[in-house]
């Protein structure tokens, strides 16, 4: 249905344009080299007045509809049944008269909900009417103004490009947009989170068990939101995963830039990145299928026992997948050492490795320390790997062949399943992704900033 | 002068036994450095050749299907001619399971036996019979996929001459599978039916086509939003904004965002798309609409490039014949540039496709049991199916995982070789 209503704009704007082009075509014909701009112009400028502001109606209505509608529905709903309910019956309230409305009917329903059913398939079909004509009509008045504005001496050209132009920042601006609505709305429900449990608790606290029980006569675990372990097990999978992807990655990139030919270089470094391509699900298989199993008998053989999903063989993998960063970022900051200094420390008689370890790593060691920072906020915002290969329950401990869990594994198991925005099992995953966000936010910004500075001192 | 002739150091001699110690102890160091070197390079190498020999290893198993060549006798006493539909095929199939087995009439052992078949069989000769209605009152012959233990016993992934307590299939059903396969009734052919089915609870019908419709849904309306958005703000940025504390913020701000964690994208998506706008759980448009988001600053970035490598002649040239700069960067720039953005779009939509954790935070690990007929249904999409099936118990579908994984990278290799074969087919250096 709306996909009809997006065709019929579309069709409008496009005869927007050709007759806006066949009345600009008749003005060349009357009046020569008078008229200001190309007849294509013209056409362009009807056809953007008459399409963008009906489509740009239909998309921002189509947003807010639903949401509008369940407002609507729940203050319509009678005080029987709203009277002493919670949010989260209310809800359930709604999500039964859509599904009575939608014909998907389990149990009797009562005559409230079929009332409100009734009412809601009402309220749709005249959403879905009124949007259609109020669109049609914006775009109807659209085509007949700008038919009245087209004149010999129009600025057409002038006008469209200043629509595009609007356009485009528009485009720009959406970036920030983005941006804004992470802040905004992990703040937003950090801070429903922060009400419901103190925030020093949250810092500080030592005990996390979030499964808390979301209706009566579940088993669940005592609500405590201590995050100081779930921090700590996302530091241990992450500190493995650097020790594991530093030395590969820098000495690969050592090798590549001074010791390796042409050849090997062109065979080499393709190779090296299908290692950050390839989707972490894959990684994280990788890691139960087969990293983990072969951990664990290695430690049988060496009399260790070691816990099925062990920080070891998570950050193992994750150390892998972080190989391809660091070595392209520390390549880079080698290539950028002038080849002056190579031929200085050369001159003075020393050797390759002496000019490698005394001149070039020093001189690149910022670019090679925010190609680390990166990675390492690359490792502490991974996901899949972990959520597959790391634990479930938070421990407080140093040791890798101990199971942890980290931020990504508990906000993807708090919002697996129910979720209901009132009650701190859910929220506290958003209180853990602004931790999440702030950090690695600070990471970038410091990589970044390392990396640009050491650029400008060597160009 | 006269005070550096008296400390000139005493010559040294070079050939002197410690001076050549300690050359070959410095060239020892050169050569370790490149030893260390060349180990780094074989690891990470080896790594993901263990990585990809691994999965094929585990998941070609699953390119096979078994399939058992059982002949069904349509009763019109079981299946009524007028509504074949609602005929009790469980009848006809346990019929026929007799019919395979003859010498068989204990009820358990009978039982037993029609475990072989998948649990589909019914579904199958039912579907065969509606659309064959011709059938009823004759006997036809079926190709049914024999069931997940049967299946591994097959392909040699259960070991036959284990102790019976340790494998799964017990002597009495080795038994009765082996005279299925003596009279010829069973055969591996390709399976299709990883490619034609959707998800399943049994290992041997569940498939990907629910999946790969989903990812294409995600994708179409990921490309949908990023490649406009991202060309129009790209042109913007490298075109036309003045420089400024603002443009500086929004150059800042999308280097940022390419580097923000995919999760906190689909803790975006939950709080906005679902929660504020109401937009459907599990539906392929919410998924392409958090996978566009972070899809948009690769096309910034890589559009800026590639608008920056056009040169300054071309832009003079159009401006000297009268050309504005709109009707410059969109008649001349923007054509000449367009291979590049592609390029980089098809490795942005590669990372997309690959992308899983923002896609579990809206939904789309549901379990559904066919494909998705829009982008507002519930879907699933391939790295999510790759998930669910990683998580399931059941034996066969470790070999469904890898298969599916073989599968995906067969998408991302596809979409990386067509960026790469745009770029040296239309590249132009100037």
């Amino acid at each position: 249905m709306t996909g009809y209503l997006f065709l019929t704009i579309l069709v409008l704007s496009l005869i927007a344009f050709y007759t806006g082009r066949s009345t600009a075509s008749r003005f060349v014909a009357a009046h020569g080299s008078e008229v200001h701009s190309r007849p294509i112009y013209h056409g362009a400028f009807a056809a953007v007045w008459v399409g963008l502001p009906a489509l740009i109606l239909v998309i921002l209505w189509l947003l807010f509809q639903d949401a509008i509608i369940d407002r609507l529905l729940v203050a319509s709903f009678p005080p029987s049944l709203t009277e002493g309910a919670s949010a989260s019956q209310l809800s359930l309230y709604l999500s039964e008269v859509k599904n009575v409305a939608a014909g998907r009917i389990f149990a009797e329903p009562s005559p409230e909900i079929e009332a409100a059913a009734e009412r809601y398939q009402r309220w749709q079909v005249i959403a879905h009417w009124a949007m259609t004509v109020v669109a049609l009509a914006a775009a109807a008045l659209a085509l007949f103004l700008t038919r009245s504005r087209l004149a010999p001496r129009f600025r057409a050209r002038q006008n469209f490009e200043g629509a595009l132009d609007v356009v485009m920042i528009a485009s720009a601006v959406a970036a920030i947009l983005v941006t804004i609505g992470i802040i905004v709305s992990l703040t937003y429900e950090a801070i429903q989170f922060f009400r419901l449990v103190p925030p020093h608790e949250f810092f500080f606290g030592l005990n996390w068990e979030p499964q808390i029980a979301i209706r009566d006569d579940q088993v669940a675990g005592t609500g405590a939101f201590g995050a100081v372990p779930v921090f700590t097990g996302t530091l241990l999978i992450a500190s493995i995963a650097l020790i594991v992807a530093i030395p590969i990655g820098l000495f690969s990139a050592v090798y590549l830039v001074e010791f390796a030919n042409d050849r090997v270089r062109k065979v080499v470094k393709p190779i090296l990145e299908i290692l950050a391509g390839v989707p972490t699900v894959v990684y994280g298989f990788f890691a139960v299928l087969t990293v983990a199993p072969a951990i664990r008998e290695a430690g049988g053989l060496m009399g260790l026992s070691i816990s099925p999903n062990s920080a070891i063989a998570a950050g193992g993998v994750m150390g892998i997948m972080l190989i391809p960063f660091i070595s392209s970022l520390s390549d880079d900051a080698l290539r950028a050492v002038p080849q002056s200094m190579r031929d200085g420390s050369f001159a003075m008689g020393a050797t390759k490795a002496e000019t490698i370890k005394r001149v070039l790593l020093p001189a690149a060691l910022p670019g090679i320390v925010g190609g680390v920072l990166l990675a390492a906020s690359r490792a502490i915002g991974e996901t899949m790997i972990v959520v597959m290969a790391a634990g479930l329950t938070a421990t407080l401990t140093a040791n890798p062949l101990d199971g942890v869990t980290t931020v990504t594994v508990q906000i993807v198991t708090l919002l697996i399943g129910d979720t209901s925005f009132d009650n701190p099992k859910t929220l506290s995953a958003f209180a853990l992704g602004l931790v999440l966000f702030v950090a690695t936010l600070c990471l970038n910004v410091l990589a970044l900033r390392i990396v640009r500075r050491y650029r400008e001192k060597y160009e | 002068m006269s005070e550096t002739t008296s400390i000139a150091p005493k010559p040294f001699d070079w050939s002197s036994p410690e001076a050549a110690a300690r050359r070959k102890r410095r060239y020892a160091a050169d050569r370790r450095l490149r030893l260390y070197g060349l180990i780094s390079i074989l690891t990470a190498i080896g790594l993901l050749g263990i990585l990809i020999t691994s999965l094929v290893i585990t998941g070609h198993t699953a390119f096979l299907q078994t399939k058992i060549a059982v002949t069904f006798t349509a009763d019109p006493d079981d299946i009524p001619a007028d509504n074949p539909a609602s005929g009790d095929f469980r009848a006809v199939v346990s019929n026929s399971v007799q019919g395979l087995f003859p010498g068989i009439d204990d009820p358990a052992a009978l039982r037993t036996a029609s475990n072989i078949l998948s649990n589909g069989a019914t579904n199958i000769v039912r579907n065969y019979v509606v659309s064959h209605p011709e059938v009823i009152g004759q006997t036809f012959t079926l190709e049914i996929p024999a069931s997940d233990p049967y299946d591994q016993l097959n392909k040699g992934v259960i070991d036959r001459d284990l102790p019976e307590n340790r494998r799964r299939v017990s002597d009495e059903e080795i038994a009765l599978f082996e005279s299925l396969e003596e009279r010829g009734l069973v055969s591996t052919p390709f399976n299709w039916g990883l490619f034609i089915n959707a998800d399943s609870r049994f290992p041997e019908l569940a498939g990907l086509a629910g999946a790969v419709v989903g990812s294409f849904y995600a994708l179409l309306v990921c490309f949908a939003i990023s490649f406009p958005v991202g060309i129009a703000a790209a042109i913007y940025l490298e075109e036309f904004a003045p420089k400024n504390r603002w443009t500086d913020l929004i150059e800042v701000n999308i280097n940022n965002l390419a580097a923000v964690p995919s999760i906190v994208f689909g803790l975006l998506g939950l709080a906005v798309f679902i929660q504020i706008f109401g937009l459907p759980r599990s539906a392929p448009l919410v998924g392409g609409l958090v996978l566009s988001l972070m899809t948009l600053p690769t096309i910034i970035i890589v559009t800026r490039a590639s608008l920056k490598s056009i040169p300054p002649s071309i832009r003079e040239a159009a401006l000297g014949i009268g050309a504005s700069k709109h009707e410059v960067i969109l008649h001349h720039v923007l054509p000449l540039a367009i291979p590049g953005i592609l390029t980089g779009t098809i490795i942005g939509l590669a990372q997309a496709l690959g992308e899983t954790a923002p896609l579990l935070l809206i939904g789309m690990n549901a379990f559904l049991t066919s494909p998705p007929g829009g982008i507002m249904d519930p879907a699933t999409a391939l790295p999510t199916q790759i998930f669910i099936w990683a998580d399931s118990p059941e034996r066969g579908f470790v070999s469904r995982t890898s298969a599916a994984i073989l599968v995906l990278l067969g998408f991302l290799i596809f979409m990386n070789a067509l960026a790469i074969f745009l770029r040296q087919r239309f590249e132009r250096r100037w």
